[in-house]
């Protein structure tokens, strides 16, 4: 694949585009599919949210997207296009080539991502010293007016600070200056405000809404947090067990859910619940990887579970408006 | 990987045995046979407990009897039971006196480490759960008899005091608590903040209950593994104390002895040294692998690994379920 | 209907007829000294009815932590007072010590720590036992108290002989509900029972939690950072700041009509469902972070961070503001010099 023969992106194309995107995971007990064809694809400016509970295969996604799969996990199909290319095909040389000016990643845990005994300055400035091939000086230039960026208080003081010396919202901003260095056409937000207070969690996800608007990047924020979606969010890919279960825009999949997992998953939020009354809850917990039913991967929890859904997994179908969910009976939802 | 996955995220409860309803965790000895190092290891241990035991029943006074023309015999098949393993410079038979050894040997080596275990992880576990001053006092005194060359005290105490076995041991539990108590420390400091110790004490539970019901049992199979170890430690140090002439007296005999007292022999004669070193060996790895196998087989989050077939445990040792997000 | 006074009182419930379940006066306890002493709570006042739950918000550092501590007798305060139907738990000693502990139980956030791996369902459900010998004296009679309390909080009976690894993180935590149920406690804290465990599984466990309360007249002290679940769960809410409250009342009169800057911010902060509801609401912007408890602002605590910030506010503590309640429950107070209005700028 040769991208100079490629036409130019144009802003209606995807900038990133993901493809039946299969990852099998090797355990203890074998292996296991951990993420089961998964598709989707978000424009630039857009945010798509990836949201799911723990161990759906949302955060699998994204590091197979960005390359840092875990050894003990491989992709084994589908295809992940940017710029025109699969990066699934290319080698390990011209992926890192991308990792940076095209797709980068801001992780949840800004203490661990952050090398603790190199001050932050040299870190945020690498970036531009690897690709851009800048000089130690103009890297830190680079790297204070980046922190500057992101609200750091008396930047060029604290870039000789480590890690540690900052506060967890302040580490998540430099998190956040590093993968947006150098401008990449998607940046892919695993969970970067769970473990943050919630006044600092609504400065963090303001400062990401700005960058993007102003970076016109797209985002993938990757959540288990449905507040967060509605609040963040453009469109929804719901991930359920490995398997895509829901997509289509926060508006109206929130509004009118077409899988009963959504639909549980909204209802459980106590949000409006009557104080007394008893929270409408899913059943049971999700499946663990190795005990994924053939059928339709929610029947041991579905209010809606048929005979037909222990026989055949449903398949994700369009539901018009551009909306999709895999649900043999999902017309049933819209009707109450 | 967030964190969240982490921890919830199971390749952990895929093991095939969680799936079906059951009632309770497969038998030790079970799980004993699925690990064929560690049954070799039990074995191998039962066998040199009974020949500690018993073999003495069987071997007459052939330990001691000395036959000066049978002197220095190679192993062979052709001089009957005792002249199996060769014969050491008075051509005393080997392997009687290796027999006899065990005896002697494990008399010091087991009493010495289960003293130093049992009272140095008391110390341990106590000062590292309360923390504070009593830490720093059962600190300092391990500081001070680590500090002396435990050695050289062992040969002031014996030459002042009579080399019998029973101070013998007792220098060597003293010598070896620190190692313990260092040990028992850091692993109650480190447990004394776990959550399900706060949830203890919210039921008011007493501090020696604690350190009994949640500590001890966490902090044990390090403590043993350590033993293991120690126990090697505890023979050869006995050897050497012989070797001074303050350890095990002649004509009582123990495996450190025989190594010492075979060393001048080892170019004519290398059985008189090479088997009861072998015998130190054989039982301290032995005795290791065991300790390995019941590291595991005592935590419930790790005993599947000892159910799975033999095959796939191979494999799967590159990767931990739990890190499986 | 609101009343100002000048003293440096805080913002709490007010005393008033016989005495109740808990009570808390003025707790204060710091951790260190010198310049590394740290203000875990300045005063703290608390009360809470049989049956009743508390809410208790504030983010990291607030103290939450460190009061769910001193209610359980685990810390001392340094100054104030704690009662349990009058009786301070912290001059009991010996037995009445022990028999007191049996009321006040706790369920942890973290439902993969809190248990010991070691020990199977049965045996860490029926660990305060071992202690408490008394509570269930023979063996068959705990086996079936086991059963009792697995089926209580929705596990089955064939599950007592399972261990923690085997089960879900909300399995777990019913695990954990029915240990503290074991005693059978008069009160329960609980600190952040539901935000390791997912969504769809936090319902369940919110749900257990208030069947219990129906049933068995427990009452909670819920701690958390996640405002919609206390709003669902508590009868009345408790907002902390570095150490100290800063204003407390009945769950509807602090959610609909917040009187301190600091709760109407947390407030419009915690991202919400509803996306008509979060266009209608201006979302109040915070400066900054939480300062250091080591190095509490002088005056308001929450001045640094506060819109409406005036240099009274850095040199003069907050005055307690106390709106009235219209029933019976709480009055709605609250520690600041510009209290928000009744009605909030947006209705």
């Amino acid at each position: 694949m040769t991208t100079t023969s490629a036409p130019a992106p144009s802003a209606a194309d995807p900038a990133l585009d993901v493809e039946g995107l299969c990852v099998d995971l090797s355990t203890a007990s074998g292996t296991v599919r951990a993420v089961d064809g998964v598709s989707f694809s978000v424009r630039r400016g857009r945010t798509l949210a990836l949201l799911g509970e723990s161990g759906c295969g949302k955060s699998m996604t994204a590091l197979s997207v960005v390359g840092l799969l875990d050894p003990a996990a491989s992709v084994t199909g589908g295809a992940v296009r940017v710029r025109g290319e699969d990066i699934l095909r290319l080698s390990p040389a011209e992926r890192r080539r991308l990792a940076g000016p095209v797709l980068s990643i801001v992780f949840q845990d800004a203490l661990t991502a952050l090398n603790p005994v190199q001050p932050v300055g040299r870190q945020i400035g690498e970036p531009f010293r690897i690709h851009r091939g800048l000089s130690r000086r103009e890297a830190r230039e680079k790297a204070i007016e980046l922190m500057t960026r992101v609200g750091i208080p008396e930047p060029r003081q604290r870039a000789k600070s480590y890690p540690h010396q900052f506060s967890g919202g302040m580490r998540q901003r430099l998190l956040i200056a590093m993968a947006v260095a150098l401008d990449p056409d998607v940046l892919i937000a695993d969970e970067p405000t769970t473990a943050l207070d919630v006044t600092v969690q609504a400065q963090i996800m303001r400062l990401l809404r700005d960058l993007q608007d102003e970076r016109d990047m797209a985002v993938v924020l990757i959540t288990h947090d449905l507040a967060v979606v509605a609040q963040r969010a453009d469109d929804v890919v719901v991930m359920y067990a490995g398997t895509v279960v829901e997509q289509g825009t926060v508006r109206e999949v929130f509004a009118a859910p077409r899988h009963p997992y959504t639909r549980g998953l909204l209802d459980s939020v106590p949000e409006d619940a009557e104080r007394g009354q008893p929270l409408p809850a899913v059943p049971g917990s999700p499946p663990e990887l190795s005990a994924v039913p053939s059928g339709c991967v929610f029947q041991d929890r579905c209010p809606l579970v048929r005979e037909r859904c222990v026989r055949e997994r449903p398949s994700l179908r369009a539901t018009g408006d551009g909306r999709s969910a895999a649900c043999h009976f999902s017309e049933e939802l819209d009707r109450d | 990987m967030t964190t969240a996955e982490t921890t919830t995220a199971d390749g952990r409860e895929d093991a095939p045995e969680s799936a079906p309803v059951r009632k309770s965790p497969p038998r030790w000895w079970r799980l004993l046979g699925r690990d064929r190092a560690a049954a070799v290891g039990a074995v191998v241990l039962s066998l040199v407990v009974l020949v500690a035991l018993f073999g003495r029943l069987f071997i007459g006074d052939h330990a001691q009897r000395q036959d000066l023309d049978a002197s220095l015999r190679a192993p062979s098949l052709s001089d009957g039971f005792h002249g199996l393993l060769g014969t050491d410079v008075l051509g005393r038979s080997v392997l009687a006196r290796l027999i006899d050894a065990a005896a002697t040997t494990l008399s010091v080596a087991v009493p010495a480490v289960l003293c130093s275990l049992v009272i140095g992880s008391a110390i341990g576990l106590w000062a590292g759960y309360h923390g504070g001053r009593r830490e720093s006092v059962a600190m300092r005194v391990a500081d001070v008899i680590l500090s002396f060359p435990s050695l050289l005290i062992a040969v002031v105490v014996l030459y002042v005091f009579s080399p019998s076995a029973t101070n013998i041991v007792l220098i060597l539990a003293v010598a070896r608590i620190p190692v313990y108590l260092r040990t028992s420390r850091a692993e109650a400091a480190e447990l004394r903040s776990r959550l399900f110790v706060d949830a203890a004490r919210t039921f008011g539970t007493p501090s020696r209950s604690i350190i009994y019901r949640h500590i001890l049992p966490i902090a044990l199979p390090t403590l043993l593994t350590v033993a293991t170890l120690d126990f090697c430690f505890v023979m050869l140090t006995e050897s050497s104390l012989s070797f001074l002439g303050i350890g095990i007296q002649p004509p009582d005999v123990s495996w450190g002895l025989m190594v010492a007292q075979g060393r001048q022999y080892l170019q004519t004669a290398w059985w008189i040294t090479v088997l009861p070193g072998l015998a130190i060996v054989l039982t301290t790895v032995s005795a290791t692998v065991l300790a390995a196998w019941a590291r595991i087989a005592t935590d419930p989050a790790q005993r599947w690994r000892l159910t799975l077939p033999r095959k796939r445990r191979g494999a799967s040792a590159a990767v931990p379920p739990e890190m499986i997000p | 209907m609101t009343e100002s006074r000048t003293t440096t009182e805080t913002a709490g419930p007010r005393t008033g007829g016989h005495p109740p379940l808990l009570e808390v006066r003025g707790v204060t306890k710091s951790f260190g000294s010198g310049r590394r002493r740290l203000t875990a709570l300045d005063g703290v006042d608390v009360r809470l009815g049989r049956g009743e739950t508390l809410g208790l918000v504030g983010e990291s550092g607030c103290g939450k932590s460190t009061l769910a501590r001193v209610l359980l007798g685990l810390e001392r305060p340094d100054a104030g007072t704690v009662r349990y139907d009058g009786v301070d738990p912290f001059a009991l000693r010996g037995k009445e010590l022990l028999n007191w502990r049996r009321r006040v139980q706790m369920v942890f956030q973290d439902p993969f720590a809190s248990l010991n791996a070691r020990m199977s369902a049965a045996d860490l459900i029926g660990e305060p036992w071992r202690t408490h010998r008394d509570v269930v004296p023979d063996a068959r009679a705990r086996e079936k108290r086991i059963r009792e309390l697995l089926s209580l909080v929705g596990l089955r009976e064939s599950d007592a002989h399972r261990y923690p690894n085997e089960f879900s993180g909300g399995q777990r935590q019913r695990i954990g509900i029915a240990r503290a149920l074991a005693l059978d406690p008069d009160l329960i804290v609980c600190d952040e029972p539901v935000s390791a465990l997912d969504l769809s599984v936090q319902a369940q466990v919110l749900n257990v939690l208030s069947e219990l309360q129906s049933r068995l007249g427990v009452a909670y002290v819920f701690i958390s950072h996640d405002l919609s679940v206390v709003r669902y769960i508590s009868d009345r809410v408790t907002v902390m700041y570095l150490g100290k409250v800063i204003e407390h009342g009945e769950t509807e009169d602090v959610f609909d009509r917040p009187q301190h800057p600091y709760t109407a911010a947390l407030m419009s902060a915690a991202p919400v469902l509803d996306a008509s509801r979060a266009a209608h609401d201006q979302e109040i912007q915070l400066k900054g972070e939480i300062p250091s408890p080591f190095d509490i602002p002088s005056g308001c605590r929450f001045r640094t961070r506060c819109r409406h910030a005036e240099d009274k506010c850095a040199t003069e503590a907050p005055p307690l503001v106390v709106r009235e309640s219209e029933g019976d429950g709480d009055d709605h107070t609250a520690l600041c010099h510009f209290p928000l209005e009744a009605r909030p700028a947006w209705a």
